[in-house]
């Protein structure tokens, strides 16, 4: 078979649960035969939603799982020539080491004999030796990890699934273990398919990198593209320590931003406005003058191999990782290498969302009447006696026919934990933040299911319960035809 | 000092309040008196006559026959429904727990009586046969099959259904071969309850037993009511067996959950 052929495909998977929560949307991935690939991304985002639907305990609500160009997304687990790791191992407590690592060969009716040789084998592959007649209690958790890694290879499945799978170990235990599961997968050529939060350890062990986000990919990379080049300020902000300036191009492969000019490598046209990514590890400390920005250093963390140093330049904070110390309150200067600046467009934050007209032909969003003038925004209108809304033609508007969009900007939203204010015009929960240098950016998933992009200096926290104030002389609305 | 005489005396108290009856009762089994009164002489023939009399050593072995089989049928629809249950949603399962708390907390006499009327009257199932019996018997012990189970399968991994699954097991085979062994604990401990909750019950059996057949509580109730002092004084010898047998079966049971429990702390 040939060797880059693609073992498993999953096209536009979609998961959405009975309380219409979608936990999986528009998914796209295709795994080369023998790849390591590993899905990262914060708990809630979708991965081990994802990794179940490939195992099969799971259906999409939508798209297909082609295994070998057949589709498998009916099928169910026990008829997939697909292995999991679980979690918590999930080992049979009744049985013995033997036992769990034969009840697949088992089942499959295959000769005693030849079961015997086959688990002695695997045992053997993963360090653990005439540990036949053990009972899984009397194994610590590093022993019973290699055995339900054991219990999945001697299935000899085409593709291994690995759910978290040295999540409860010890650091040292973690680190070892990730050695030898990246060893295992170049010896045996199994395609493995990882899943994790340890941004870390996808970056040591895997081929191919899949980080997701509130159920969506964010980027499909190598390792090194998902570090050195992100495509978005979550990956960024995920994958590695990150300074995440927004700023605009100035001319070609020059850009402004954190208070200063920049060298860049990125090709991107004049005026965009942009996100710039700058490693701490990339930006060198200097003598003030020789700077391209300058601040006062705020904090020295030692972390081992090296400092960790904050500095405040102007309204920015900016982190640094260097092998020499500075000392707390000095003013240094600050250069980066035009490659050590990554160029990201800005995504649009504007907040777009409809309101309604309501029976009294005022502008109403989520039960709140806003206080605007509808004459003014639909041209030709006027109002008569009844203070009914007529249009051009004098009739009468029909509050279900027309559909109003209104847009706000992130930074002229207010957020404040009294969601009991009248200014409140909606709550929500904090979901997402990251931040900017000078002020964070969240994402805060509202009752009525939009996400909104609120700029705020002040650190929330996540999941905080929050009510948000939309400014009505900075919401801008449109009628859409 | 006064403390230290109330510490022990009221627990003391407490035992002979509780054991006092069974004991005084165990004492005149072995008299030919035959009331409680003067005991003139010792002797076994009340154990002769439980053993050697018909009638009562069909109706003990009818009584024990009809536990273990409404044990076993009570088992087997307590577990089922205990794990339909914890694989359904939130709100199926929450509902079934409830409906299962009413036979529980209901009055015997309800239980009875009503099953009574929807198999006799109702489905016209013949009150000469045991059907209505062993139905009202599994009503009142499968309730609490389905409770000695539910915890245990709260314990259990939940991971490890889809592990067998996952190495090639049909949901038939996951479920006999992993998710049972899990629970048996569990089952065994229904299915004890489920034997002494039959053993114990009088009011379903006068409502649904056919007019042949007696279990030993109906018995009983009859027997003290008669005046055959033979049989009745026989029945003190079988309230002491069945005393003795308590209490030798809890000593067991006792002895081994105190070696698991050891068991478990060697292991941690």
């Amino acid at each position: 078979m040939e060797n880059n052929q693609n073992i498993i495909e999953l096209k536009h998977i979609s998961r959405t649960f009975e309380d219409g929560f979608r936990a999986v949307s528009d998914f796209n991935l295709e795994v080369k035969r023998g790849e390591f690939v590993t899905f990262l991304g914060p708990s809630g985002c979708g991965k081990t939603t994802t990794l179940r639907m490939i195992a099969g305990f799971d259906m999409p609500t939508e798209g297909e799982i082609l295994l070998n160009g057949q589709d498998i997304s009916k099928l169910p687990p026990n008829k997939r020539p697909i292995n999991t790791v679980f979690q918590r191992y999930a080992l049979f407590p009744h049985m013995n080491i033997f036992e769990n690592i034969a009840f697949g060969l088992k089942l499959k009716k295959m000769p005693r004999e030849e079961i015997k040789k086959k688990v002695k084998k695997v045992l053997e592959l993963v360090d653990l030796e005439g540990f036949e007649k053990r009972s899984v209690s009397t194994l610590s958790g590093g022993q019973q990890q290699r055995v339900a890694i054991a219990r999945a290879l001697v299935n000899e499945p085409e593709i291994l699934l690995l759910d978290e799978p040295l999540g409860a170990l010890d650091l040292k235990m973690r680190k070892e273990m990730q050695i030898e599961l990246k060893a295992m997968h170049d010896e045996l050529g199994i395609t493995f398919i990882y899943v994790t939060h340890d941004q870390e350890e996808a970056l040591t062990m895997s081929d191919k990198i899949v980080v997701m986000s509130e159920g969506k990919i964010q980027q499909i990379g190598t390792p090194e593209d998902i570090y050195n080049e992100p495509q978005n300020a979550f990956v960024a902000d995920f994958i590695g320590e990150s300074n995440i300036f927004n700023g605009i191009m100035t001319g070609t492969m020059q850009a402004r931003f954190a208070g200063g000019h920049f060298q860049c490598v990125d090709d991107v046209p004049e005026g965009t406005q942009i996100t710039a990514v700058v490693r701490p590890e990339d930006i060198e400390l200097t003598a003030p003058e020789q700077g391209q920005i300058r601040g006062k250093v705020i904090s020295v963390i030692f972390k081992g191999i090296h400092y960790e140093i904050t500095v405040q330049s102007g309204r920015y904070e900016v982190v640094i990782q260097s092998t020499k110390s500075a000392e707390v309150g000095s003013v240094v200067g600050m250069k980066v290498e035009p490659d050590g600046i990554h160029i990201m467009i800005a995504e649009n934050n504007t907040n777009v969302f409809p309101v309604d007209m309501n029976r009294n032909h005022r502008l109403e969003f989520n039960g709140t009447e806003l206080d605007t003038s509808l004459t003014q925004l639909i041209k030709g209108s006027r109002r008569n006696e009844e203070h009914e809304l007529l249009d051009e033609n004098g009739e009468v508007i029909d509050p279900e026919k027309i559909h109003i969009i209104a847009s706000i900007e992130p930074q002229d939203i207010r957020m404040t934990d009294d969601v009991d204010d009248e200014q409140v015009l909606i709550e929500g929960t904090i979901s997402n933040l990251i931040y900017k240098g000078d002020h964070y950016s969240y994402v805060i998933n509202t009752d009525l299911g939009q996400d909104f992009i609120v700029d705020d200096e002040y650190l929330w926290n996540m999941d905080d319960r929050v009510g948000l104030i939309l400014p009505l002389d900075k919401m801008r609305f449109q009628v859409k035809k | 000092m006064s403390r230290k005489i109330v510490r022990i005396a009221v627990p003391v108290l407490v035992l002979l309040f509780l054991y006092v009856p069974i004991l005084i009762l165990a004492l005149y089994s072995f008299t030919d008196a035959t009331q409680i009164g003067a005991i003139r002489s010792f002797t076994l023939k009340n154990y002769v006559t439980l053993f050697s009399t018909e009638e009562l050593r069909s109706m003990i072995v009818g009584t024990i026959l009809l536990a273990l089989g409404a044990a076993l049928l009570a088992t087997i629809l307590g577990t089922l429904g205990a794990i339909g249950s914890f694989y359904s949603r939130k709100r199926t399962s929450s509902a079934i727990a409830t409906v299962n708390q009413i036979p529980v907390i209901n009055a015997d006499v309800v239980t009875g009586f009503s099953l009574c009327i929807l198999l006799v009257v109702v489905f016209g199932v013949s009150k000469d046969s045991y059907i209505p019996l062993v139905v009202g018997h599994v009503t009142l012990c499968a309730p609490f099959v389905y409770l000695s189970v539910i915890p245990k399968l709260k314990q259990m991994d939940s991971s490890l259904y889809e592990a067998a699954m996952d190495l090639g097991a049909t949901p038939a085979q996951a479920l006999f071969r992993v998710v049972i062994p899990q629970i048996l604990g569990g089952m065994v401990s229904g299915f004890s309850l489920a034997v002494t909750l039959s053993l114990d019950d009088y009011f379903i059996a006068t409502y649904t037993k056919p007019a042949t057949f007696d279990t030993i509580s109906t018995y009983v109730v009859n027997a003290t009511r008669g005046s055959q002092t033979d049989i009745k004084t026989a029945l003190w010898a079988l309230s002491t067996l069945i005393f003795v047998l308590v209490i030798v079966i809890v000593g067991v049971m006792n002895f081994n959950s105190g070696r698991a429990q050891k068991k478990e702390a060697e292991k941690a």
